[in-house]
């Protein structure tokens, strides 16, 4: 065999090889590391006969960076509601009208009409939970649902607290903790969050993640963090309690949404609304423990999740919980701001 | 016709030329991926930057390298010296200046000990000196966590033997960064002066010890000026990497104390400010520079000594 036909060999094979891939479909998945169930992947790959790649990132920014670069390749991202107004608005997502899909009527009514995407032209929910606080209850016994518990912690926990690194999730936790509200502009009550969190600051051991194996070790005798990860950590180490600050507390909901220069908006169409299946968000929340907010999926969660003291807040802790808005980009360069100060 | 010696000068121009072809593609590699993206850098720097990361393009901004340096105070926009950014540039420097002094004081005794062995045993040991390189530096970063955690090899270690009872607190510290910096950059210190004491003449050490010098100062008159070539080039190579170290103080500083590094990810992520940035990006840079410079001055210092 001569190189031509050496040459001619590899180019058939290189195009029978794409050929074929793109044949059996492909879709690839842009999420939060940790939070995407591999059985989940495994089902929806056997049912629809197409290969899933997913991508980890570890925050909305890094995404959004990522994806506005271009070249990335991916077909679906999972962004924050506080961060799915900027996708919209910079023009990277598809309208794909999830709420006129088969599997939209099993949608929670709560999470039809939300702040960041009325009536669900964009995105459908993932999975929606809460920052709260985790506590080794052999350390520490006292009240645990206050934001206290890292901003004025008691001795016992002080060198031993691990407080999330998510700015706004951290930054709303300590402005209502001066009765402030989201996206205040209030200067007073900004430098008292900035002194409270300086002060604070020295007697936290990290802001990292890996909290679900860090916390049960005892690494971490407490911390600030969101809790499907607390729950986790609670079923390997039964002495850890899940408190909800009542000062005020972020609600979040991730949010699967399509890029509009994805390569297989068909695939990722059918993910949407296979995902809107109540069995299916069941296993999306099985694998990161946290609600799914699909109707009737309780029923096939795992034992470990029914009744968890962390996805269900007591009556008089439920008013605390607020979605976080998109400020401006003034008060957000200003948020930033105090947040490098921070991070000196 | 041509004489013998415009032929030979032909032929010398064409060596060159040839010279020049066949290193082309190294040339337009080094410029299009090395001095491109620098150009690029610097451009973003004079850019103000865009509400939601990125930069606003064609807007002329001088914000990113006002702020590398000072700080407009959030509450009474008062104008001071940036603290947060020359705290953790001096965390960067001093750990680094350490991590460069403890790996020297390790590695050459190191170097020393294989440079002294038979010729066909040193191989041996150079070899071992690079076998953590066949590991990521990822998998090595989590691998020290699991030493030095609270239930760690550490500290299960010395609770067993009873000398502690509560766990030493060593991970999220600057002790784990600069043990994690040390472990990791000890190789680039160890191979550079090994390199040199190979070619030192171990006659003239003897010479000195038979003209009564005593070990110090056979040390520090014989043996470290000729290996000095070797300790300045280790130097560099372990003070540049740590300088811009980003995933050991990620990892086994637990994103608490930032260095150079993470203070730059940090603006391109969560703080959505790319000119900062890129001007960050550069002063990291000057002060690399600064660095070669020094070590070239001192080269060539050394060279014209020892010829």
């Amino acid at each position: 065999m001569n190189w031509k036909t050496g040459a001619a060999t590899a180019a058939m094979a290189i195009l029978a090889f794409t050929g074929s891939a793109a044949a059996e479909g492909e879709l690839n998945i842009f999420n939060w590391g940790d939070y995407t169930n591999p059985e989940l992947i495994k089902k929806f790959e056997a049912a629809h006969n197409v290969k899933v790649t997913v991508t980890d990132y570890d925050s909305n920014d890094t995404a959004l960076a990522k994806v506005r670069a271009g070249g990335h390749g991916f077909d679906i991202v999972v962004p924050s509601a506080n961060y799915v107004p900027i996708w919209v608005k910079e023009g990277l997502l598809l309208e794909a009208r999830p709420d006129q899909m088969e599997n939209f009527k099993n949608v929670d009514e709560r999470w039809v009409n939300v702040h960041w995407d009325e009536g669900r032209h964009y995105t459908v929910p993932w999975q929606w939970g809460l920052s709260g606080i985790g506590v080794n209850t052999k350390v520490y016994g006292g009240d645990i649902n206050t934001s206290a518990i890292f901003l004025d912690p008691p001795a016992e926990l002080v060198g031993k607290i691990n407080v999330e690194p998510e700015m706004t999730d951290v930054l709303f936790a300590t402005i209502k903790y001066f009765g402030g509200d989201w996206c205040t502009e209030d200067k007073e009550l900004l430098k008292k969050v900035r002194d409270k969190l300086l002060e604070a600051k020295p007697k936290w051991l990290a802001m990292d993640y890996s909290v679900t194996e860090k916390l049960p070790a005892g690494d971490y005798a407490a911390v600030y963090y969101w809790n499907g990860a607390i729950l986790r950590s609670r079923i390997k180490n039964p002495d850890i309690k899940f408190g909800y600050p009542k000062e005020g507390y972020p609600l979040f909901m991730d949010s699967v949404a399509i890029l509009k220069d994805a390569k297989n908006p068909e695939n990722a169409k059918l993910f949407m609304n296979f995902i809107m299946d109540p069995e299916n968000a069941a296993l999306i929340s099985a694998f990161a423990k946290y609600s799914n907010g699909i109707k009737g999926s309780d029923a096939f969660l795992p034992a470990d999740m029914k009744d968890a003291p962390e996805l269900t807040a007591p009556a008089e802790f439920e008013k605390a919980g607020e979605f976080l808005t998109t400020c401006s980009p003034e008060t957000s360069a200003l948020y930033t701001r105090i947040w490098t100060d921070i991070n000196k | 016709m041509a004489t013998a010696a415009e032929t030979a000068r032909q032929g010398e121009t064409e060596t060159i030329r040839r010279r020049w072809l066949l290193s082309a593609p190294a040339l337009v590699i080094i410029f299009v991926a090395a001095v491109g993206p620098l150009f690029v850098m610097l451009a973003y720097s004079f850019m103000a930057r865009g509400d939601y990361g990125d930069v606003k393009f064609g807007q002329f901004s001088l914000d990113g390298w006002f702020s590398v340096f000072f700080q407009r105070d959030i509450f009474d926009d008062t104008v001071t010296l940036a603290d947060a950014h020359l705290s953790i540039l001096w965390r960067s420097l001093r750990l680094s200046l350490i991590t460069t002094v403890l790996t020297l004081i390790l590695g050459f005794p190191t170097a020393y000990f294989i440079a002294t062995r038979p010729r066909h045993t040193r191989e041996i040991w150079v070899f071992l000196v690079t076998i953590p390189f066949w590991t990521n530096l990822l998998i090595r970063t989590f691998a020290m966590q699991q030493v030095i955690r609270n239930e760690g090899v550490i500290n299960t270690l010395l609770r067993a033997l009873g000398i502690i009872d509560q766990p030493l607190q060593i991970m999220y510290t600057d002790w784990a960064i600069l043990f994690g910096m040390v472990y990791v950059y000890l190789p680039l210190m160890v191979l550079p002066l090994y390199a040199s004491m190979e070619k030192l003449d171990f006659r003239l050490i003897e010479a000195g010890y038979d003209l009564y010098a005593g070990r110090l100062s056979v040390l520090w008159r014989i043996v470290i000026p000729l290996v000095k070539p070797g300790v300045i080039a280790g130097s560099i190579l372990v003070f540049i990497p740590s300088l811009g170290a980003y995933v050991i103080p990620r990892v086994l500083g637990g994103g608490k104390n930032l260095m150079l590094g993470n203070l730059i990810e940090m603006q391109f992520g969560s703080g959505r400010n790319w000119p900062l940035g890129a001007a960050i990006s550069i002063t990291l840079m000057v002060l690399v520079m600064v660095a070669l410079l020094f070590y070239v001055r001192n080269a060539s210092k050394s060279g014209a000594q020892h010829g």
